[in-house]
């Protein structure tokens, strides 16, 4: 069993959860990712590993409610411990000093980006990060972010927080000003594939990492696979990063999508069933 | 395959009292006059809509007539077949003397898993193939398989299963790498000499494809469960969520005190034929579909995992994986669940059995046949296949006569579900981790004639040596392996002490 020693809220809907797992804290990298799951009837879900602290044999996760595992994971408290957790899965990032490094984050995807500003900065770069997110209450990470990077740019939609507009338009701003030796994207397919466009404009090399469906994480079955570059990956075990300018995005999204309607059957469900069981629990 | 039979020592056996008097009981020609045993089963029509298991078992009154068709042979070479060298004439003649569990034990001298070989092994090609029923008489063989899984089930039933015995702990300890087949042998054999013994496993359930792969309609998973169990209370350890190479190093765990190592890792990884559209939505591997089934309950509604299959379900291949999945398909509801192979039916290296069931099953074989494209809908799901038709040319190395494309015969067939089934590799996660240790061509991992790798006290075994294999050659292996690694402990180790 893996107990949950720390919770708080970052966001209505992201949570980041502290969780004992000590092997993993001593062996995980960067980029790395775990996969867990709650109970004997829950499905194996990946999420990346924000941080870790080896003496106190824990791992950070930071995870957004978007279907049924991601919400009984928000709804944990501490003293609970999760079924199962494995990893540290997947490949490390790259790091290496190559200048000035541009790390563009949107939505969740600025959870896993923080490890990478992290190594980055460590690393002696120049980090310039961009945020975004669809509102100032959804934006996390910031003093995280901001304490690790040279210059943070936050984007909301609404312009509630920080600049108005897209995180392509922050991530411009920054190539037209200044020479950027490599961009790191991580967010919804839709915004890395934007991301990716703008980079691959002004030929800068660019990682991306992907968030595709999975289910054992150790590269048994195929689920998570997307095209590279013409060529069929496995994303849990020769990624999550790959060159942004290889990845078949479009193909990812659909793929994205696969159990949509499976999902989102079993999310109502879920929700509804919240909802009966709770005046029996009040 | 076949081994070198020691005759003599069958001979002496042979010889013993109570054999020669069975042998005298009846007549050779009376014993080749009775009929081999029918396997009851479920009905087709309603195990094609549930989980049960397919063959009943034998009842007691039919294992011991099929005993009796044995011929207690001089020679016996059905043993030659038996990639185990299992002690056939003397298991077979205890059940025909109603001695159930005397049969039962012998078939624990070389076989820790029985009752899941008498169920999986080819038997065709390996132990009855070699029965001279099927050499010198032309008749059906000895039903080995199914004696050895009526006198495994009877012991397991009948609570008397006993747990081998143990030497005493000497405290030295051994890692085990993968709980499938070859892991749970070596841990067992080990556990036996007395070491201190963890396995190792990266699922989060123990049994490797005993578990994930292969459905319960033909291996159900307590049984798996109650051989985990016996090893359980051999004092092995089992650690689940612990990849060897991830979450820690075959060099943290020697640092923790391990002192020698097996890699049982599988052949997991699954290959795909990289046409085009085979990234589109609803087109799988077996090991998703029957992971997400098997492992994680998606076809129950009550488990969280979702797992897609259709009314016109194709499944790519013809060996036991892909009858499995095609099976599985048309018990979760599929209309038209079809194989599609590039060969004939004679050439499936699926075990006949199971091409025997999927039949009666219902399943459709579309033979000499090879998809080359597929096509999906707006939203990226797949909608149709094209296929295009082949005929068998000359042998190949395998001996196999090769497929050969006909030109200008493609066609399309509908389809809302596609699962490959072409074939796995090596799992890749220890070779990355080690790149000091010495691998194929194909990626497997080499070993010596004591199952020992490239680095010394780092054995190997099973599918990871061999490739897509059988469950009866990685517990061979893991036999064989625990004997190396016995005897690497009493040449280092002990004799430093
Ligand atoms: C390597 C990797 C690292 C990840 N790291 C994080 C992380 O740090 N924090 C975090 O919150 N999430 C992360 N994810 C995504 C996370 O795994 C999914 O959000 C989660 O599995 C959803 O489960 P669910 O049951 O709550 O939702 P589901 O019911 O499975 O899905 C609900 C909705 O979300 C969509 N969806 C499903 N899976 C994904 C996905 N992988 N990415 C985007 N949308 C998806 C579905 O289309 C559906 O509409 C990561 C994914 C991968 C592959
Ligand atoms: C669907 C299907 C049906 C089959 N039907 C038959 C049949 O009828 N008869 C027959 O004889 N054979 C059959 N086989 C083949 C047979 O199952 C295999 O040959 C056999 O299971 C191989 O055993 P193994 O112990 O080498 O590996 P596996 O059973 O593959 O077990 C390997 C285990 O190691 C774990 N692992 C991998 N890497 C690591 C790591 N780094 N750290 C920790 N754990 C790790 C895996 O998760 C897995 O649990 C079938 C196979 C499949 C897929
Ligand atoms: S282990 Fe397999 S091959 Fe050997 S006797 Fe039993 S069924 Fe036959
Ligand atoms: S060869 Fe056949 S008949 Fe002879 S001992 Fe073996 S099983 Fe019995
Ligand atoms: S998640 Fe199964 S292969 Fe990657």
């Amino acid at each position: 069993m893996y107990k949950i020693i720390d919770k708080e809220f970052l966001s209505e809907n992201v949570a980041r959860l502290v969780i004992e797992a000590p092997y993993i804290a001593k062996s995980r990298k960067a980029g790395n990712f775990i996969i867990l799951r709650i109970d004997k009837n829950g499905e194996r879900i990946p999420l990346t590993i924000a941080d870790a602290n080896i003496e106190k044999g824990t791992i950070t996760v930071i995870v957004q409610r978007v279907g049924v595992s991601s919400h009984k994971l928000c709804a944990m408290n501490i003293g609970d411990a999760l079924l199962d957790v494995v990893g540290p899965l997947g490949k490390e990032t790259h790091i290496s000093n190559v200048g000035t490094v541009l790390c563009a984050g949107g939505g969740v995807g600025v959870a896993p980006l923080f490890p990478i500003v992290q190594a980055m900065k460590l690393a002696g770069n120049r980090v310039i990060t961009v945020i975004a997110a669809r509102t100032k209450d959804l934006v996390i990470l910031e003093d995280e972010m901001r304490a690790y990077s040279d210059e943070l740019i936050i984007m909301t939609d609404d312009g509630s927080l920080g600049k108005k507009g897209l995180v392509t338009q922050g991530m411009e701003e920054v190539i037209l000003r200044e020479k950027v030796n490599e961009a790191v994207v991580i967010g919804p397919a839709i915004m890395m594939k934007y991301a990716a466009l703008t980079t691959k404009k002004y030929d800068i090399p660019t990682v991306a990492s992907l968030n595709t469906i999975m289910v054992d994480g150790t590269g048994m079955c195929g689920a998570c696979r997307v095209s590279v570059g013409g060529k069929t990956e496995f994303v849990c075990v020769n990624g999550p990063e790959f060159d942004a300018h290889k990845v078949n995005f479009d193909e990812m999204m659909f793929r994205l999508n696969a159990y949509k309607t499976k999902e989102a059957e079993g999310y109502s469900d879920y929700l509804k069933s919240l909802e009966s069981t709770a005046p029996a629990l009040v | 395959m076949s081994k070198e039979l020691d005759k003599e020592y069958y001979k002496a056996e042979r010889k013993a009292e109570w054999r020669n008097k069975l042998r005298k009981e009846i007549k050779s020609k009376e014993r080749t006059n009775v009929v081999r045993v029918q396997m009851p089963e479920a009905d087709p029509n309603i195990r094609n809509k549930s989980n049960i298991e397919v063959n009943k078992g034998l009842t007691l009154e039919m294992a011991v007539s099929e005993s009796s068709r044995c011929l207690d042979c001089v020679v016996p070479t059905c043993v030659s077949g038996c990639p185990v060298g299992t002690n056939i004439p003397k298991f077979v003649k205890y059940i025909e003397s109603g001695d159930i569990l005397g049969a039962a034990k012998v078939l624990k001298e070389n076989n820790s898993l029985p009752a899941i070989c008498g169920r999986v092994c080819p038997q065709e090609i390996q132990c009855e193939a070699q029965c001279v029923y099927v050499k010198k008489l032309s008749k059906e063989g000895s039903a080995i398989g199914y004696l050895e899984r009526f006198a495994a089930d009877y012991e397991r039933e009948s609570g008397n299963s006993s747990i081998p015995e143990l030497a005493e702990p000497n405290g030295i300890k051994m890692a085990v790498i993968g709980s499938g087949p070859a892991g749970l042998t070596v841990a067992g054999e080990l556990a036996k000499f007395g070491y201190d013994v963890t396995v190792f496993e990266a699922l989060h359930d123990l049994g490797g494809v005993l578990k994930y792969g292969i459905p319960e309609f033909r291996l159900p998973k307590d049984i798996v469960d109650f051989e985990i169990n016996t090893i359980k209370q051999m004092g092995v350890k089992f650690v689940t969520n612990f990849i060897v190479g991830k979450t820690a190093t075959i060099d943290d765990l020697k640092n923790e005190g391990f002192e020698a190592f097996f890699v049982a890792s599988g052949a997991g990884l699954p290959n795909f034929m990289n046409i085009p559209g085979e990234n589109f939505n609803g087109i799988q591997s077996a090991n998703e579909f029957l992971t997400r089934v098997n492992l994680m309950n998606g076809a129950d509604a009550n488990f969280d995992t979702p797992v897609h299959t259709g009314k016109n379900v194709v499944i790519v291949g013809g060996g036991n994986t892909a009858m499995d999945s095609v099976r599985t398909a048309k018990r979760m509801g599929a209309k038209r669940a079809m194989i599609v192979y590039r060969r004939s039916q004679e050439e499936m290296p699926a075990r006949a059995e199971e091409i025997k069931h999927a039949i009666e099953e219902g399943i459709e074989f579309i033979n000499l046949a090879s998809p080359i494209e597929y096509f999906a809908d707006e939203n990226g799901m797949v909608n149709k296949m094209k296929v295009q038709k082949m005929k068998l040319g000359e042998p190949d190395a395998s001996g196999r006569r090769r497929p050969e494309a006909i030109e200008g015969s493609e066609y399309t067939i509908d389809v809302d579900s596609v699962i490959i089934a072409v074939g796995v590799s090596p799992n890749p996660i220890i070779q990355q981790s080690m790149p000091e240790l010495e691998t194929t061509k194909w990626n497997t991992i080499k070993v010596d004639e004591n199952m020992m790798t490239s680095v010394p006290g780092l054995f190997a075994g099973g599918d990871i040596v061999r490739g897509g294999a059988t469950v009866i050659l990685a517990m061979g292996d893991g036999r064989k392996a625990a004997q190396g690694m016995h005897k690497y402990i009493k040449e280092t180790i002990l004799a430093e002490v």
